[in-house]
């Protein structure tokens, strides 16, 4: 070529656009690569160049990795590929999970002139989103709607499950999604001679692969059902607990004695006849209670809900849908149904719980499922199950409570499936006709009463800041160390509200401590908003 | 405890053996796979006698590649070694100083440069007979896990060449022919930069046939050689120095040029260039094709001149390349600019007016990826032949901003895997770390360097491999609380047993220094090492750190054979921290690394259910109404097979945990539990696979026991149906 050549602009090679770009966006461990082989594969069985780079090493341990593959229909010369994606490049993104998908759009991977992007909309939480005392879950919607915006095509459906339930794993669903979405020029058959090539688990992975194709070719993307379900926003809804339950157990329903469930049939048509919002709740707030100690218990709840509804009315809660009430009635059932060892031992002893454990660890026939317990009692727990007499009297002494805590404090493994073993939980489940009686329900009964009239009191001069009162409840939870953590917390918590009332930003304050309480286990940051707090109150006063 | 390894050859956690029957083909036939297979194929067609090094990712596959191929090698007569570090590999090519036989070795750069630049200065300084090879692995960019420098420096202070070739097979096989008969021609040892996404390119070239070593080094025993002049010792160290000026690098540039090493694409004239690494092809073309400027083929309007070799650089080649244009780029990745600084000199020396560009438009810091290239590129001809520019060159429709996800989408940093045996030893320095407060902790380099990220955040340095308990050495003296420092048993084979151990022997240090023993060299991909309890055909194993650890002098030496047991390594860490004793305490906490745990145990234990023996298998589990939602368990594990879900259950607000599918069963979420005295969740359910009659009897007996317990008390209450 000489100078004039060079002058002269060329139009850019049409077969340029006949490159495709494929990026693969996975978790390490999720078999990214395998995935890859089969591309290559798929595309040099149809004649394609292809060319496939993956980052290797420490990265792929469980950390976010990234695969790419470029192919062009094979001309007898070798095509210069690129060994990475580029951003606004790529013609096909395949995200093996959600978040992952995000981050290829964050990248730049996901653009609206040619992207179809292939999501599993599924969620493999990474450990940030674990550690939070509260819920720290990334919001999978805010990705869906960005995945919606970004891309020319959007594929994304829970890949993960339709792989378990064909008995495979994720790389047969994604690739059963490309298939689908016609993205490659490729014919269904030559996917499958490459599954079938590969020559491991073919029929598992060619059953994910079928039902995961079929899905995709219908364009599915998901439902705001499923996301939900699939998906969860911060603070709310992950897919329901997959509490593997008998056949014909309804979860609204009790079993026992038919004179207990005449009863009972009682009681529930109380909680029903409630107002709206409150009855939705007091009707779950009462059958976990029911469940948790007797009928009886159930009645004190309910008593314990008409009064504070009686309040509630003359506060003029109507007009706000009796929204303390409602709080009342769940935060007040799980007050009641505080955790302690009789709780744990009466649901570590239940009829149906050899059943779940044999079906949630997918045991098959005639295998023996051997179940032990990792128990740790200390000598609070023992006080605890005391007579609130005696417990009151081991307490105060010293030596006493030394020398029970040496008997009673290790690690138990307890055998559960061996008769012995679970004798001894359930003669401690059995304590339960006694607990009314014991030192701990003296206490939770005490500390009940003190938080219920600390909202109570509120009710009359700010509505709004009386119902975050009763949600500070939700600060306690766990057993010995982060019970007691979750008590100091409640008890700020509570400071904290006590400082800001008579405030017109009260509620907002006492529900940012609520949140502050739930972002780390040490409560530093509730110390940080309690110290906001006390800043402008104090230099209010002064 | 690991049952012993049935089989016989190294094992790491890929195998190649599949691979390895096509590094047997010759002439005539297509050889197709990944870029470090090519390499290997590379070296047996060019006549190397021995090959070596340490593994490192991204060319730990490479060492992988040499060992699952060490029978066949054994055939043409080359010897493999497994090197205990990369110093040692690069010592070993002292083999071709006086005999001409070719070596090559490999490991991750600059890591293993770093270590290896010992022997890498005396071999250069003596310089060689026979081809001495080094292929660096340059992790460097996305995915790499040091810190970012360049190989480039090691070449240039020791002038060792370098070669960075296109990252295509036939132009890294044809880097291994040419780089040992540069080293030849320039009794020069030559290294071969491969980059990450090189290492593990899926690619074609055409096969040559193996080639046995003209002398192998067996043969050479029998007739040793030695020649005083090639000794670095006075006066002959300062004739090298001359000699590397004034015979080897001209003889090198003479191979360089002769052979036309160094390429050239596009047309002869043009009023810009580009001069590239020869790393840097595909993503320079893949700018040009985006800006219009090339085909698919590479075919490009843009003169390129192509640096295969790096170092040194041919001035002339260079200065012709220069002519008659305006404006030169260069593409070179990575910082100091060395080549830029050279060719600038050349320029300058050659009073030579052409204008250059280089990191003005392209940054100083940082990988070439894509966008960078195109923006570099983009840029350079904007302002320097923007006639040439088709249309969307010059006015490029940019795509708008990603959305930023930058709040939603969390962070995903490598961690330790499902089952890890060293999870449970940081839960305990954890709960120690409760106990006692804060210590000053030194990591090390290994998968328990994953204790720096959260939910653990132990740690505060990692200086080097094997360095963990050296870099605490300032601490040594002790004070109120002792220092802690981490090792692996990998960095404990490769340095730490001198550099660490007997260095913290020697000066009576105070500290406590925990040895992280799973069985391999885990974070490169499960490589056997000097401990390794598998069974080993070609290598010693099994050889216990206590016993080093008491060699050197070690006398607190205490042994942990499960890790997962966390009250004994709280109780333990908790000794040590403790103890009056004076001079260094060390714990050796072992467990077999899950991952290859599971590779190893899977297919046996599948098989032996199939066969109808008795196998337990356990699991864990959460009671899902038994847990409140508080995570503190999640806080003392980040295991991938705990997480979260949400209970079925309108009064709670919080997830709660679950365990998944993925689990085996390891144990550290009960031990957690209990030794921490978090709640109790959590139970394990062990799986008997075909059960013994007596056993299946007994279990009917107690079930029956139960059953009727079970009944009675449900016949006086109400439950839930679902928990009932």
């Amino acid at each position: 070529m000489n100078d004039a050549a060079i002058l002269e602009p060329k139009a850019p090679d049409m077969r340029l656009d006949q490159v495709v770009k494929l990026a693969v966006m996975a978790v390490g461990g999720q078999g990214g690569g395998v995935l890859t082989n089969w591309i290559v594969d798929l595309a040099e069985r149809n004649g394609y160049a292809v060319q496939a780079t993956s980052v290797a090493g420490v990265a792929q341990r469980t950390g976010a990795t990234i695969y790419y593959v470029e192919m062009l229909p094979e001309s007898g010369r070798q095509p210069v590929f690129a060994l990475a994606p580029a951003e606004g490049d790529v013609d096909i993104l395949i995200a093996a999970e959600m978040m992952e998908a995000g981050r290829a759009i964050m990248r730049g991977f996901v653009t609206s002139d040619r992207t179809t992007l292939i999501a599993s909309s599924h969620r493999a939480l990474a450990v940030s989103e674990k550690i939070v005392p509260g819920s720290g879950l990334a919001d999978s919607s805010a990705v869906a709607k960005a995945a919606g915006e970004s891309a020319a095509r959007f594929i994304a459906f829970d890949m993960e499950e339709m792989a378990r339930e064909a008995g495979s794993v994720i790389s047969a669903s994604l690739f059963g999604a490309l298939a689908g979405s016609d993205a490659l020029p490729f014919e269904v058959e030559t996917y499958r001679e490459t599954i079938r090539a590969s020559g491991r688990g073919v029929e598992a992975s060619l059953a994910a692969f079928e039902i995961s194709r079929e899905a995709a070719a219908q364009g599915r993307t998901p439902t705001t059902v499923e996301l939900d379900k699939d998906a969860p926003a911060p603070g709310g809804t992950l897919p329901p607990a997959a509490t593997p339950v008998e056949e014909d157990a309804g979860p609204e329903r009790m079993a026992g004695p038919d004179g207990m469930l005449r009863e009972w049939a009682k009681l529930s048509d109380r909680a029903t006849a409630l107002p709206g919002p409150v009855a939705e709740m007091a009707r779950v707030g009462l059958r976990k209670l029911v469940d948790y100690q007797d009928l009886d218990y159930g009645r004190d709840y309910l008593d314990r809900l008409d009064a504070i509804l009686a309040r509630d009315r003359t506060a003029g809660g109507e007009a706000k849908a009796f929204e303390f009430t409602a709080t009342a009635a769940k935060y007040l059932a799980n007050a009641m149904a505080y955790d302690d060892i009789l709780r744990v031992a009466d649901l570590k002893t239940r009829r149906g719980r050899f059943a779940r454990i044999t079906d949630e660890m997918r045991a098959p026939e005639g295998t023996l499922v051997q179940v032990t317990e990792y128990l740790h009692p200390g000598s609070a727990e023992a006080i605890s199950v005391m007579p609130r007499r005696l417990g009151a009297w081991v307490e105060a002494r010293p030596n006493a409570l030394r020398r029970l805590d040496w008997l009673v404090n290790r690690g138990r493994r307890v055998r559960t499936d061996r008769l012995a073993g679970f004798t001894a939980l359930y003669l401690a489940a059995g304590l339960r006709r006694w607990r009314r009686s014991l030192l701990r329900h003296g206490r939770e009964m005490d500390h009940i009463d003190a938080w219920m009239t600390a909202a109570l009191g509120r009710i009359d001069s700010d509505y709004a800041h009386a119902v975050e009162t009763l949600k500070i409840r939700r600060l306690i939870k766990g057993y010995s160390d982060t019970h007691a953590r979750g008590l100091a917390k409640f008890d700020k918590a509570m400071s904290g509200a006590a400082l800001v009332e008579g405030r017109e930003d009260a509620a907002d304050w006492t529900a940012r401590l609520i949140a502050a309480a739930l972002k780390d286990p040490k409560g530093e940051a509730l110390e940080g908003a309690l110290q906001t707090i006390r800043s402008f109150t104090t230099a209010g006063s002064a | 405890m690991a049952k012993p390894q049935p089989k016989g050859s190294p094992m790491a956690e890929r195998s190649f053996k599949k691979e390895i029957e096509h590094l047997r083909i010759g002439a005539g036939e297509t050889f197709r796979g990944e870029g470090i297979l090519a390499i290997t194929k590379a070296l047996l067609e060019n006549g190397v006698g021995y090959v070596g090094g340490y593994q490192g990712a991204p060319i730990s596959h490479l060492m992988d590649v040499l060992a699952d191929a060490e029978d066949l090698m054994a055939e043409l007569g080359i010897r493999f070694e497994a090197n205990a570090s990369e110093a040692a590999a690069a010592a070993m090519l002292a083999a071709s100083v006086h005999y001409p036989i070719r070596g090559a070795v490999t490991f991750k750069s600059t890591v293993g440069t770093n270590v290896a630049s010992d022997a890498l200065a005396n071999l250069a300084s003596g310089g060689v007979t026979g081809g001495a090879l080094i292929i660096v692995g340059e992790d460097y960019g996305e995915g790499s896990s040091i810190m970012q420098e360049r190989s480039h420096a090691f070449a240039m202070k020791s002038q060792i060449w370098l070669l960075d070739p296109r990252p295509n097979l036939p132009s890294i096989t044809d880097a291994v022919t040419h780089g040992f008969q540069l080293s030849e021609a320039s009794n020069t040892p030559v290294m071969l930069q491969v980059r990450i996404r090189c290492c593990h390119v899926h690619g074609a070239f055409q096969a040559k046939d193996n080639v046995p070593p003209p002398l192998t080094v067996k043969d050479a025993l029998s007739e040793p050689r030695r020649d005083t002049n090639r000794i670095v010792l006075p006066p002959a160290s300062f004739r090298h120095e001359h000699e590397k000026i004034e015979k080897r690098w001209p003889a090198a540039v003479d191979y360089i040029k002769s052979h036309g090493l160094n390429e050239r694409f596009g047309p002869d004239a043009g009023k810009v260039g580009i001069v590239l690494q020869g790393g840097m092809y595909n993503g320079v073309i893949r700018a040009l094709q985006r800006l219009g400027l090339a085909d698919v083929y590479g075919d490009t309007d843009v003169p390129l001149y192509c640096l295969n070799v790096t170092y040194p650089l041919v001035e002339d080649e260079f200065l012709a390349f220069c002519e008659g244009k305006d404006a030169v780029l260069i593409v070179e990745e990575g910082q100091p600019d060395y080549i830029e600084q050279a060719l600038r000199s050349i320029l300058h020396k050659a009073g030579h007016a052409v204008k250059i560009a280089g990191k003005d438009v392209l940054p100083m810091a940082g990988e070439y990826t894509g966008q960078v290239m195109l923006d570099g590129i983009e840029s350079f001809m904007v302002r320097h032949a923007p006639d040439i520019l088709p249309d969307r060159g010059r006015a490029p429709n940019r795509p708008a901003a990603p959305p930023d996800l930058s709040e939603v989408v969390p962070g995903r940093p490598p961690g330790f895997c499902t089952g890890c045996p060293e999870r449970p030893i940081f839960a305990a320095m954890k709960l120690v770390e409760e106990e006692m407060g804060p210590h000053q902790i030194s990591a090390d380099i290994g998968c328990h360097l994953f204790s720096i990220m959260p939910p653990f955040e132990i740690g505060g340095t990692t200086m080097g491999y094997g360095l963990g308990p050296a870099s605490n050495a300032a601490f040594d003296g002790g004070g109120e609380k002792r220092p802690i420092s981490i090792m692996g048993d990998g960095g404990f084979w490769h340095n730490g047993l001198s550099s660490s151990i007997g260095n913290a022997v020697f000066n009576k240090s105070d500290g406590v220094t925990i040895v992280v023993d799973n069985y391999y060299s885990a974070a490169t991909g499960g490589q056997d090492i000097l401990s390794s309890r598998a069974s080993n055909r070609t290598k010693a194993t099994k050889n216990p750190i206590t016993d080093a650890l008491k060699g050197v002098g070690v006398k607190w030496v205490r042994q942990i054979d499960r890790t997962y047991d966390v009250g004994r390594m709280r109780k333990t860490l908790r000794d040590a921290l403790t103890t009056d004793h004076e001079g260094p305490k060390v714990i050796v906490a072992s467990s077999e690394c899950m991952l290859n745990r599971q590779r190893r145990e899977k297919p046996l234990l599948a098989k032996a259910i199939k066969d109808g023996r008795r196998v337990e298998r356990p699991k864990f589990g959460v009671d899902e109404e038994v847990c409140t939602g508080d995570h503190a368990c999640m806080r003392l594990s980040g295991c991938p097979s705990l997480t979260l879900k949400m209970p079925d259950d309108p009064l709670r607000d919080d997830p709660i945990a679950h365990i998944d599918q993925s689990c085996v069963g390891c144990g550290n979420c009960g031990e957690v539990a209990d030794a921490a005295v978090l709640c109790p969740s959590f139970y394990q359910a062990d799986l008997v696979h075909n059960p013994g009659k007596a056993e299946s009897r007994m279990a009917r007996w107690h079930r029956r026991a139960i059953d009727w317990l079970q009944e009675r008390r449900a016949s006086t209450r109400l439950a839930r149906e679902v928990v009932r």
